[in-house]
């Protein structure tokens, strides 16, 4: 008996996914922000003189990849709000599902951009650095005005991609029963008992922004390959 | 202005410098000369700081740079450099090459940065790149460039890393001849190089340099005409008779 498709429920509720997609995408640039910005930091520790910057920079990147990411969700989810009330008695009727997920996004993400930002950073030439320093820049300056720029020109198409796989990693977040474009789907889909059309859907709209993504990086490789 | 005394660094087991010792005054060029990996380029980097060694001292302007106490940036500022490979930062133009240090670290202002930078790229006769990416312009033209970069922060010394080895034959001499006159302009230079025509023009001195060891180190005449070591004389007649 093959299944009878009917697609009259996402018209309708178009609106309620869209709140869905913004908390997605809410969620997508905090984690890209400020994962970046903390894998730069720690992609710096790790290329630092200093032997205990470096290894707690390693032990950070190399945990957070060893560990998956449902994991680290569940933790900030269920463990740190509950710490957060012992330390802090901030009461627990309060709402820190998106709180939580949003840092641990972040946190999660940035040992992942470390890498790619350290491997950028190496792909600039040692004589850049020298030749900022020679000029009297200290090496945080010489970093900042000399080689970030060259090895973040480098490495944006990876960062992108990384972030494209982001995008969809976002949708994990219905462990902590966040409110995300995945879950806002699937709770129109039980509501009208159309479940299989509204994953089709949903999957359907991942496919097409991860995609529009993907040739922007794939546009902007070839730009830079010319 | 320049002063080194009983430098030593090695590399792992690999004895890289061994005890040198040298002395650069105020306006004197120095040639710093020898076999690759004689040590050369080693000794030209410890003395703004940019290779460390392990004994000794190298006194600059009155101040020490091993001395950990030493603020090597600013002493960095007052030295110019030029490498091997340029090294312009790919990423600006020109004209923002030259100015970048000028803003960020002695904290002159655009219009004074840039002024100072044109005239300078005036000098080095390049003044109509000003707006270009180094990469748009000759081997010969990023050497300059990076000259005048250097000279951008009014340095009261200039250090050269073989600035025309990596230079196709015919761009050397459009850099040679900024070197000369910036020589004859009385800036106290000490260049590793291996253009041996540029020493006997403008060097007062001659610093040969073999395993890690400064072996000779003569007034340029003297040096030519007849080197007291054996290695010396060897390399010459390696690289003057063709």
């Amino acid at each position: 008996m093959a299944y009878d498709y009917d697609w009259s429920s996402i018209p309708g509720a178009l609106p309620f996914l869209w709140t869905g997609m913004k908390v997605t995408l809410r969620i997508t640039a905090t984690a890209v922000l400020a994962g970046i910005a903390l894998g730069t930091l720690l992609a710096a520790m790790r290329l630092s003189r200093s032997r205990l910057l470096s290894s707690a920079s390693a032990a950070y990147v190399n945990t957070f990849r060893a560990i998956p990411l449902v994991m680290v969700l569940l933790w900030f989810f269920l463990v740190v709000p509950a710490l957060l009330e012992r330390l802090f008695s901030i009461p627990r009727h309060e709402d820190t599902r998106l709180t939580s997920s949003l840092v641990a996004f972040s946190l999660f993400q940035a040992a992942y951009y470390a890498e790619i930002i350290r491997a950028g950073i190496q792909a600039v030439p040692s004589g850049q650095l020298a030749a900022a320093l020679a000029l009297g820049m200290t090496a945080a300056k010489a970093m900042r005005l000399v080689v970030l720029p060259q090895a973040f020109r480098k490495m944006t198409p990876l960062l992108l991609t990384q972030s494209v796989i982001l995008f969809q990693d976002t949708s994990l977040v219905y462990v902590a029963s966040v409110a995300d474009f995945l879950y806002v789907a699937y709770q129109v889909g039980q509501r009208d008992a159309r479940l299989v059309e509204l994953l089709l859907f949903a999957g359907a709209v991942y496919l097409a922004v991860s995609w529009v993504a993907s040739r922007v990086v794939q546009r902007w490789q070839e730009r830079l390959a010319t | 202005m320049i002063s080194i005394r009983d430098v030593t660094k090695s590399y792992g087991g690999f004895r890289a410098l061994v005890d040198c010792s040298a002395e650069i005054a105020k306006g004197e060029v120095v040639v710093v000369c020898g076999p690759s990996g004689s040590g050369k380029s080693t000794l030209v980097k410890c003395v703004n700081g940019l290779e460390r060694f392990e004994r000794g001292e190298i006194v600059v302007d009155g101040v020490s740079v091993g001395d950990p106490k030493t603020d090597l940036p600013r002493l960095r500022a007052k030295v110019g450099m030029v490498f091997q490979h340029f090294e312009l930062f790919p990423h600006m133009a020109v004209l923002q090459n030259l100015c970048l240090a000028q803003v960020k670290v002695l904290g002159r202002s655009r219009e004074e940065a840039a002024e100072r930078s044109l005239a300078l790229l005036d000098r080095v006769g390049l003044r109509s790149q000003a707006a270009k990416r180094p990469g748009e312009l000759s081997g010969g033209q990023q050497q300059r460039v990076a000259i005048a970069r250097a000279l951008a922060m009014d340095p009261i010394c200039m250090l050269f890393d073989e600035p025309t080895s990596a230079l196709d034959p015919e761009m050397i001499n459009e850099v040679l001849d900024v070197m000369v006159q910036l020589a004859r302009d009385g800036m106290t230079m000490m260049c590793v190089t291996h253009e041996m025509g540029f020493a006997r023009k403008v060097a007062h001195r001659v610093i040969f340099m073999d395993e890690g060891r400064i072996v000779e180190d003569a007034p340029t005449d003297a040096f030519f005409a007849s080197p007291r070591s054996e290695r010396a004389r060897a390399f010459l007649s390696k690289i003057l008779h063709h």
